[in-house]
């Protein structure tokens, strides 16, 4: 390995660390929250309302149906999160400078944000599936694809956390995108239901969802069943990694929020 | 750059460097200065004078908008990370994360450098020690005083070893001991072999510590040349006297100008190469005793404020040695 190689890897290795040493310095605000709100909604949705549904689809229960989407939910809900506001929080107390007066190249900057708020999503969808084991029996079907998934969806979030925290101003603005954008595209996601249950046009105006195919890949990984198709799901997903991944390095390089 | 022509190259060439803001500041006007290796070099000019947007393209935290700057033979444009490996940044503002610890925070850095963790930890052992800051290693950053987050701040920017050290008014607001023992550090280190470039508002460290000047205001510098040399211009020095008595009329000394300034103190305005034997002889003859005597200002402070003066009167000048 080069010598630029290992430092980058040293410099990589750090953030995430230091990633993981501040989820688990504020667990109470990481880690503990989305997993009360997630029994509220099994208790809520999948017992009580659930039991007066019956099956939905492919023979499932209700609580078994939308056990996939909520886990998806809070990984995406948990990876943003946590990226927004700890790089925002790094800009706002000037820490982030630390970062960029070293030598460290802006895909490490990214990588690392990003790496760390996947573990946040991973750890709080480990957490909501063990508590979600409670109320339902799942066995996962095709276990590649479930983690694909779950990996892709943490990332998308992680990279789209990251674009509005260099953007961001003030702490509203990273408080505008989850409760304007992200919670809206979340519940018409298909997390509740199945975008076959509803008429055209919201169909199709469903399929404009993003988070309609990361749910899908996740719960077809789960139960086998999706209301879209696997494949695409995953073409989408790459898609949106990529491009964001473009727009993150392009809006590090250009300093836009960071350098004068 | 090879490692050989890295020795031979002067710590520092900026090389018409320019910075207009989006707003239209034109905060850098094309200033060129070199910085030679080993030098404690101090880089002075009133507030908004254009030093922290020097040191902020030195450092990458600020796109230049022309013009370049070479540490080491370096570009900073073209090589960033590579010239960022030789610089250490102590910046005027805090900026490390409040809530973590200085250990971690040193770490961290070195981290950022690509340095291992182990080297690392030996590096923030030492510089913690010897900033006397290891008894606060490990407790939040936010319940140390201001002098102790100064003082983490030059710790942490030695963890990559630099061979440029720049310090952004370092001791603002620290009080007289906690400064110079920073000031036997950063002596120890310049000693050493890094090289130092300072800010400060002290002019009287900047006078005893550094061995070359450079006075920017507007954007421009208006002096660059060696302290002693700079100071040897300075043909005009006013002492105050503290006095036993003051006689009703004040004795006539030719070349001193002599003003009373209370019942027990008087200054004297005189030529630098007027000899002060004389002075005290004619005061003996007039009956009146000196008890004391001091400066009346610094004599970098005297200078610096005629340069920024002299500058505001002819927009545009530029000097250098």
């Amino acid at each position: 390995m080069s010598s630029n190689a290992a430092a980058n890897l040293v410099a990589l290795n750090t953030i995430v660390r230091r990633e993981i040493v501040r989820i688990m310095r504020i667990w109470t605000q990481t880690l503990i929250p989305p997993a009360i709100t997630m029994t509220l909604y099994f208790v809520i949705f999948g017992k009580l309302i659930g039991s007066r549904i019956g099956t939905i689809q492919g023979g499932f229960t209700y609580m078994q149906y939308i056990v996939p989407g909520l886990v998806m939910m809070s990984i995406i809900t948990n990876s943003y999160g946590n990226i927004s506001s700890s790089f925002f929080g790094a800009k706002f107390s000037r820490a982030v400078e630390e970062m960029l007066v070293s030598p460290m190249p802006n895909w490490v900057i990214l990588a690392g944000y990003v790496a760390g708020a996947v573990v946040r999503g991973l750890v709080v969808g480990v957490l909501v599936l063990v508590i979600a084991l409670f109320f339902t029996d799942l066995h996962v079907m095709h276990p590649l694809i479930t983690f694909a998934s779950v990996l892709l969806g943490a990332t998308i979030f992680s990279l789209a956390g990251f674009v509005n925290a260099v953007y961001a101003k003030k702490f509203d603005d990273i408080a505008l995108v989850p409760t304007f954008i992200l919670t809206p595209l979340t519940y018409l996601g298909g997390v509740f239901y199945s975008i076959n249950m509803l008429g055209e046009p919201w169909q199709a105006i469903s399929r404009a969802n993003p988070i309609l195919y990361m749910v899908n890949a996740f719960r077809y990984g789960v139960l086998g069943i999706s209301d879209v198709h696997v494949g695409w799901a995953f073409v989408v997903m790459l898609g949106f990694v990529a491009a964001l991944s473009i727009v993150a390095l392009q809006l590090l390089k250009r300093g836009v929020g960071l350098r004068s | 750059m090879s490692p050989q022509s890295q020795d031979t190259a002067p710590a520092l060439v900026v090389d018409n460097l320019r910075k207009t803001y989006g707003n239209g500041v034109e905060a850098l006007k094309g200033i060129s200065l070199t910085v030679q290796p080993g030098d404690f070099f101090a880089l002075l000019g009133p507030n908004g004078a254009g030093k922290s947007t020097l040191i902020g393209i030195l450092s990458s935290l600020v796109n230049s908008t022309s013009g370049d700057a070479r540490v080491f033979g370096i570009s900073v444009n073209r090589q960033r990370s590579e010239a960022m490996k030789l610089i250490g940044l102590v910046p005027q503002e805090l900026n490390f994360n409040q809530f973590e610890k200085p250990f971690d925070i040193c770490v961290n850095e070195a981290g950022f450098y690509g340095i291992p963790r182990k080297i690392a930890a030996e590096r923030a052992e030492r510089y913690l020690k010897e900033l006397r800051l290891w008894d606060k290693a490990q407790m939040q950053a936010r319940t140390l005083s201001g002098g102790m987050k100064r003082r983490l701040m030059i710790a942490r920017a030695m963890m990559n070893e630099p061979k440029l050290l720049i310090l952004d008014e370092p001791t603002a607001g620290v009080d007289i001991e906690i400064r110079r023992s920073m000031w036997q550090f950063v002596s120890g280190i310049n000693a050493a072999g890094t090289t130092v470039i300072l800010t400060t508002h002290y002019l009287e460290e900047a006078e005893s510590l550094c061995r070359n000047i450079a006075i920017i205001d507007h954007g421009s510098i208006i002096e660059n040349t060696s302290m002693k040399r700079l100071l040897a211009t300075l043909d005009v020095e006013t002492f105050v006297l503290d006095v036993a008595a003051i006689p009703a009329g004040l004795p006539s000394i030719p070349n001193v100008t002599l003003r009373r300034r209370d019942e027990h103190t008087l200054e004297a305005e005189m030529a630098r190469s007027h000899d002060l034997n004389s002075l005290f002889a004619t005061l003996s003859a007039h009956g009146i005793t000196v008890t004391s005597m001091r400066n009346k200002t610094n004599r970098l402070e005297e200078l610096f404020v005629r340069l920024v003066e002299n500058g505001r009167q002819e927009p545009g000048r530029e000097r250098a040695a």
